[in-house]
C-alpha cells in the first residue's frame, strides 16, 4: 500500500495564563492510500487537535507532515487554498459546520467553484450527482442546511467533503451526534464511497464500536500520544496500554440474560483495506 | 424578509415608523409643499402663528416663512443624519472587521485608533473639525461621522471575534475558500443584526449633533436647518418665543421617532437574530 500521509513527532502546546497543555506531544503515524486509521481516545486526548493540525486550522509548534509526497506544513497563502481540497474534513457539530444561512447548493457549491472541479454551467448537474451520491434526491439542492435533518445535514457535509475530490477525509467524531441506525447507514455510505474513490479516512472518535466497524488500523492516543497501534480486532482483542483498556471497559455491555459479555471481541472489521 | 411586519407589531416600532415615514415624506416633498427658497422674504416680520392663512406658522424677524423654514428643515436634519449613521457604519464595520479578522498588530493598532476617538467627546470633535475645514452640508456630515463611528467599530469586532471560532469559519477555511471572501461573505452578514439595531440610535444622535452645529453657526449657512431657526429665534425668545418653539418641536418628534424605532428594530431583531440560530444549535427548540 502506498503511503498517503505520514506524520514525524507532532507537537502542539496550548498556552494560556492560567495552565500549559500539551495537546499533541510527540505524534508519529502513517496512513496509506485507501486505508481507514481509527483514532480512539478519550475526551482531552488530544484527538480534535490532532484534526486541526492536519487541517492547517492551526499550526504545529513542532514535527513534520507528509502528504501526497511533498511537505504539507511548509505550504503557504494560495499554494496551501489550492492543495486544501486534497485533505477535507466532516466536522462533529452537524449544524455548527454550516453558515447558518446557507441552502446545499451553496454549500456545496463552494467547494466546486473554489477548486474549479467542474465548469460553472456544470455545476447545478455536479451538485445533483453529489446529493446522488451520498442519497439525497437533487430536490435537496434548494433547501436551506438548517431545515434539514441531522442525517440529511450530515450528508450534505459528507457531500461536501468529497466535492474537491480529496485524497483523504478526516471524521472528527463525525457520526457521534447521530442515533445508532442513522450511524450505521452513514457508516456503510462512508464504507462504499472509499471503495469506489479509494479516499483515505483518518476515523477519530471515543466510540469503539464505531471504530471497529470501518477501520482497518486502530491507534489510541493518550495525553497527546499514540500508546498502541495496530490491526483493529487484534487491540480490541488484546489491548496492552491501559488507556486502551480504559476504552474498552467503558464500551456498555447488555445481554437479554443479564450476564454481562464484551459485545466488543466479536465480529470481525465489516470490510477489508 | 418580514422585518417590517414584525416591526409593526410593537408598538414603538408601529409608531416610530408612522412618525419617521410622515417625516421622510414631508422631507422628500418639500419643493411641493412649501414651493420657492425657503430663506427668501415671504411677508411681514414676526407674524404671530395661526393669524394668516398664507403664512400658517407665522414669519421670524426677516419675515421669513416658519411653515417653509420647518418643510424644508427636515430635508437637511434626515439628510445629515442619515448620511453621517450610513458613513458611520460603513466606517465601524469595516474597521471592526478588519480588527476582529486579522488580530495580532492591526487589531492592536485600530483599536488604539478606536480608543482615541473614542475618548474625546463626539460634539467636541465635530466642533473643531467644522471650525476648520469650514461649514458646508458635506463637512458637517464628515464631522458628525469622525465622532459617531468608534462604538459600531466596537461593537463589530466584539461580533467578529466569536464569530470566527465558530466550525462553520473552519470548514470555510478548509475547503480553501479565500480569507477576503470568509470575512465578507461568511462572517460579516452574521455580525451585522447588533450593529444595525444601534443604527437609529446613530441617526438621532447624527441629527442632534448637526442642529447643535447649526445652533452655534456651524451649520451650512446656504441651507434651513431646525437648530438655525431655533438659535434664529433665540433673539426673541421673550417677544416671540414660537419661533424656537416650532423648529424645537419638530427636532424632539424626529427625534423620538427615531429612536422608538430603534426600540421596535432592537425587540424584532432580538427575535430572530443569533440568539435563535443558538437556541437551534443547543437543540432547545422543541
Amino acid at each position: 500500500m502506498k503511503t498517503l500521509l505520514s506524520v514525524e513527532n507532532l507537537r502542539k502546546r496550548f498556552v494560556s495564563a492560567e495552565r500549559d497543555v500539551a495537546a499533541v506531544d510527540g505524534l508519529s503515524f502513517s496512513l496509506g492510500t485507501g486505508e481507514t486509521l481509527g483514532i480512539a481516545g478519550a475526551s482531552g486526548s488530544g484527538k480534535s487537535t490532532l484534526a486541526r493540525l492536519l487541517l492547517r486550522l492551526i499550526e504545529p509548534d513542532a514535527g513534520g507532515i507528509t502528504f501526497e509526497g511533498s511537505d504539507w506544513l511548509s505550504l503557504k497563502g494560495s499554494d496551501l487554498r489550492h492543495r486544501r481540497g486534497r485533505i477535507q474534513m466532516v466536522f462533529q457539530d452537524i449544524l455548527g459546520a454550516f453558515h447558518p444561512s446557507a441552502t446545499v447548493n451553496d454549500a456545496l457549491g463552494d467547494p466546486l467553484r473554489i477548486h474549479g472541479i467542474v465548469a460553472k454551467a456544470e455545476r447545478s448537474s455536479e451538485i445533483a450527482r453529489l446529493l446522488e451520491r451520498v442519497g439525497l434526491s437533487s430536490a435537496h439542492a434548494t433547501r436551506p442546511v438548517r431545515e434539514l435533518s441531522g442525517g440529511q445535514r450530515q450528508r450534505v457535509a459528507i457531500a461536501r467533503a468529497i466535492a474537491s475530490r480529496p485524497s483523504l477525509v478526516v471524521l472528527d467524531e463525525a457520526v457521534s451526534a447521530l442515533d445508532v441506525q442513522l450511524r450505521n447507514r452513514i457508516l456503510e455510505l462512508l464504507v462504499e464511497l472509499q471503495r469506489e474513490n479509494g479516499i483515505s479516512y483518518l476515523f477519530i472518535s471515543h466510540d469503539l464500536a464505531v471504530l471497529r466497524a470501518v477501520s482497518h488500523r486502530l491507534a489510541i492516543m493518550d495525553a497527546g500520544r499514540i500508546v498502541e497501534t495496530g490491526n483493529t480486532t487484534d487491540i480490541i482483542n488484546h489491548p496492552s496500554s491501559a488507556a486502551g483498556r480504559a476504552l474498552i471497559a467503558a464500551v456498555p455491555r447488555l445481554t437479554p440474560g443479564g450476564r454481562p459479555t464484551n459485545t466488543m471481541q466479536k465480529s470481525e472489521p465489516t470490510h477489508e483495506p | 424578509m418580514n422585518l417590517i411586519h414584525k416591526l409593526m407589531k410593537t408598538p414603538e416600532g408601529a409608531v416610530g415608523f408612522i412618525i419617521l415615514a410622515i417625516m421622510i415624506g414631508i422631507a422628500i416633498m418639500a419643493s411641493t409643499i412649501s414651493p420657492g427658497d425657503p430663506l427668501r422674504i415671504a411677508g411681514r416680520a414676526l407674524v404671530a402663528p395661526f393669524t394668516d392663512p398664507a403664512l400658517p406658522l407665522g414669519t421670524d424677524r426677516l419675515g421669513r416663512d416658519v411653515a417653509a423654514g420647518i418643510v424644508h428643515g427636515a430635508r437637511t436634519s434626515l439628510l445629515v443624519g442619515a448620511a453621517a449613521a450610513l458613513a458611520a457604519i460603513v466606517l465601524g464595520l469595516l474597521v471592526g472587521l478588519v480588527a476582529g479578522f486579522c488580530s495580532g498588530i492591526v487589531d492592536e493598532v485600530l483599536m488604539r485608533v478606536v480608543d482615541a476617538f473614542q475618548i474625546v467627546p463626539g460634539f467636541l470633535l465635530a466642533l473643531a473639525f467644522v471650525s476648520v475645514m469650514g461649514a458646508s452640508l458635506p463637512v458637517v456630515v464628515l464631522a458628525i461621522t469622525l465622532g459617531a463611528w468608534a462604538d459600531p467599530a466596537r461593537l463589530t469586532r466584539a461580533q467578529v471575534l466569536s464569530l470566527r471560532e465558530r466550525d462553520y469559519v473552519a470548514a470555510a477555511k478548509v475547503i480553501g475558500m479565500h480569507p477576503a471572501e470568509i470575512a465578507v461573505r461568511q462572517i460579516l452578514p452574521q455580525a451585522l443584526p447588533p450593529v444595525l439595531a444601534i443604527s437609529a440610535t446613530l441617526v438621532a444622535a447624527a441629527i442632534l449633533t448637526e442642529a447643535a452645529l447649526s445652533f452655534l453657526g456651524l451649520g451650512d449657512p446656504n441651507s434651513v436647518t431646525w437648530g438655525s431657526m431655533i438659535a434664529e429665534g433665540r433673539n426673541v425668545l421673550r417677544s416671540s418665543p414660537w419661533l424656537s418653539i416650532l423648529p424645537g418641536l419638530a427636532l424632539i418628534i424626529t427625534v423620538v421617532g427615531v429612536y422608538l424605532l430603534s426600540e421596535g428594530l432592537a425587540k424584532a431583531l432580538a427575535g430572530d437574530g443569533p440568539a435563535m440560530q443558538g437556541k437551534l444549535r443547543n437543540g432547545a427548540a422543541p
